[in-house]
């Protein structure tokens, strides 16, 4: 108990109470020089029912949801590659996680360089005569997309990678033994006991590339908002801090939805004492 | 599947040799197991006893050999292809499937009716003796070692397999629950006539259980008998040091003994610590060194001068004696210094106080058919 004495302090100091003037903040009419008046009114939260920013926040979902399913299709075979390659394993894991060693702005910026219309992928595509004008890249919702999936990679494929690497190999050759063909094993063996997995993975990729607003505001420009643009936004020039605090709370919603349904899935079934 | 002719072998290794980059798990390895019979391969840890289950398996691939099972070679059938059952050391039971999904797992690939599936995964639970009603809605994190022992066994006899494959299955549990197991495997494999093949490095349990052992030695097969035949007449000296507790004794033959009123005719031999009088047997030749096993509740100990007639005597000191309760355990030692143990049966020590102490000049003595001659 003491011993997390003083991480909860921590966290009482820096998000505890940050959230909750937040949360006052977002009930508290604007003030005419950014700040706040006293007083009490829900006109932030009705404002961003407005389809334009509902249109962002559904956007935002999307993107994020997609960005998942992404990191998802490319994380679990990497990690189950990982998980089987014997002495390589501690190398490849390195791999997986040396983009986390430079700075995400800078990994960003080397995106911009990719991508744009001088970029190395159109002069590659213009040099081999594929293409005669450069292909629209930058400022799309696909360079959000992949800026997303590849700021977000490592956190997919480490907790399946654990997960994998859990996996009594004999159970595999049990099923094998019982009949079960590889693809057989791999739905009723391997993914459901790697699915906590799969679901913390999802959650630490999800969770973030909601709030993400760096990858979108270089790869995506204007139009391409996420609703961490828009909270960014409303902090800064627009100084609107209790709307900007009103949508961080909507966030905080979806993220609460998230938590909720991974935490189904880690339930253990009923009746099972311990953790399986 | 093509009926099966009824005298060929269950199980059948020919000269099957599996390597590991320059080393050889298993080497030349054949033997032939009987229809229904109970087989147990038994040797240290890296005898390759477990590699031969795993070839037999489909689990790894022989480099050379063949192996069959019915006799149709099976070498290049996956393990799905076999036709076989295992019940793995850790049980390998599916942690997120229930007792009852557990043991319809093989039952499902094989695309049974759901109606079969119930009524077998029953009869299967009831075989083992846990109750269905009891434990078929059970999580295996819920059960007790011994009942996912009986679990693991439940979902492969469930199958009705031909040949099942037993790695291991007692090791994990406490020694009172592995005797009883013992006693119900070995009643599983009459009642149901399946060929049971069963790894074990534990020689009492091979003992208790097997119809046949092959006892493996450093990727070889070391011998292959009854356990009468490999406790009672090893080989070499690896299986007569490995099935229970062995005393050695080596020397030169010194000339042959006819037979006579006391005994039988055989070859004299001079050891380190005197002579003694072994059996005739075709590994001795005239001059030859020769090496002999004799197990300790052979072995008898006499006063100075008070030895049988025909019998062979080594004279010795008492160096200790332990009471072990059914038998009593005497450490003596030799002229030439070495060691032999002797299991002296108890007869009630507080009735029949054993009359010997540390230090007591004795003569141990056995009878030259006991002799145990060793090859190699």
């Amino acid at each position: 108990m003491l011993l997390a004495g003083p991480g909860a302090l921590w966290l009482l100091a820096f998000f505890l109470v940050p959230i909750l003037i937040l949360l006052g903040y977002s009930f508290m009419p604007r003030g005419t020089y950014g700040g706040v008046e006293p007083g009490i009114t829900l006109e932030h939260y009705r404002r961003f029912l407005d389809p334009l920013y509902l249109g962002i926040l559904r956007r935002t979902a999307w993107l994020s949801l997609l960005c998942t399913l992404v990191c998802l299709l490319l994380a679990y075979p990497t990690a189950y590659v990982i998980a089987r390659s014997g002495r390589w394993r501690n190398l490849l894991l390195f791999l997986a996680v040396l983009p986390f060693w430079t700075s995400s702005l800078v990994r960003t910026y080397a995106m911009i360089f990719l991508l744009r219309d001088s970029g190395l992928i159109n002069r590659i595509l213009m040099d081999l005569g594929l293409i005669v004008a450069p292909l629209r890249l930058l400022y799309t919702e696909g360079a959000v997309l992949a800026g997303l999936v590849y700021g977000a990679l490592p956190f997919m494929i480490l907790p399946i990678y654990a997960s994998l690497e859990k996996l009594d190999p004999a159970l595999l050759e049990a099923a094998e033994v019982l009949g079960a063909r590889p693809w057989t094993r791999f739905v009723r063996i391997v993914w459901p006991l790697t699915l906590p997995g799969v679901a913390a993975g999802s959650l630490l990729v999800f969770v973030p590339s909601l709030g993400s607003f760096v990858v979108p505001d270089l790869l995506g420009g204007a139009r391409q908002m996420m609703i961490g643009n828009l909270i960014q936004n409303q902090f800064g020039p627009s100084r609107n801090w209790p709307f900007g605090s009103a949508v961080a709370f909507a966030v905080m919603a979806l993220v609460l939805i998230a938590m909720l349904a991974v935490l189904r899935v880690n339930r253990p079934p009923a009746g099972q004492g311990g953790a399986a | 599947m093509p009926v099966s002719v009824p005298d060929l072998p269950a199980v059948e290794f020919r000269g099957v040799t599996k390597r590991y980059g320059s080393t050889s798990a298993v080497r030349d390895l054949s033997f032939a197991v009987a229809r229904g019979e109970f087989f147990s391969l038994l040797g240290p840890s890296g005898c390759g006893k477990t590699t031969t289950l795993r070839l037999l398996a489909g689990f790894e691939a022989a480099d050379e050999g063949e192996i069959r099972l019915f006799g149709e070679v099976v070498n290049h059938r996956r393990p799905y292809e076999r036709d076989l059952a295992m019940v793995f050391q850790s049980y390998a039971l599916f942690p997120h499937l229930s007792v009852e999904r557990n043991v319809a797992f093989g039952l499902e690939q094989r695309k049974r009716p759901a109606r079969e599936i119930r009524d077998r995964v029953r009869a299967a639970l009831d075989l083992v003796r846990l109750d269905p009603d009891v434990y078929a809605s059970r999580q295996p994190s819920e059960l007790s070692g011994g009942q996912r022992q009986r679990v693991a066994l439940a979902r492969a006899l469930v199958l009705e397999p031909r040949v099942l494959l037993l790695d291991e299955p007692l090791g994990a549990l406490d020694l009172k629950l592995r005797k009883e197991m013992q006693v119900e495997l070995k009643a599983l494999n009459q009642q149901l006539g399946v060929t049971f093949i069963h790894v074990t490095h534990d020689q009492e349990e091979a003992l208790a259980m097997s119809d046949r052992i092959a006892v493996m030695d450093q990727s070889q097969l070391a011998q292959l008998g009854t356990p009468a035949e490999i406790y009672e007449n090893p080989r070499t000296a690896f299986v007569a040091d490995f099935i229970g507790e062995a005393n050695f004794l080596e020397g030169t033959t010194a000339g042959r003994q006819a037979g006579t009123a006391a005994g039988a005719s055989g070859w004299l031999i001079a050891g380190d610590a005197g002579g003694f009088l072994v059996p005739e047997h075709p590994a001795i030749v005239e001059g030859g060194r020769v090496r002999i096993a004799v197990r300790p509740e052979w072995l008898d100990l006499w006063r100075p001068d008070s030895l049988p007639v025909g019998e062979n005597g080594l004279s010795a000191t008492v160096q200790d004696l332990l009471y072990l309760g059914e038998t009593i355990h005497v450490r003596v030692l030799l002229a030439d210094g070495r060691a032999m143990l002797i299991a002296l049966r108890n007869e009630g020590q507080l009735l029949n106080p054993l009359p010997w102490s540390r230090g007591d000049a004795c003569v141990v003595g056995w009878r030259p058919e006991d002799c145990q001659v060793l090859e190699g």
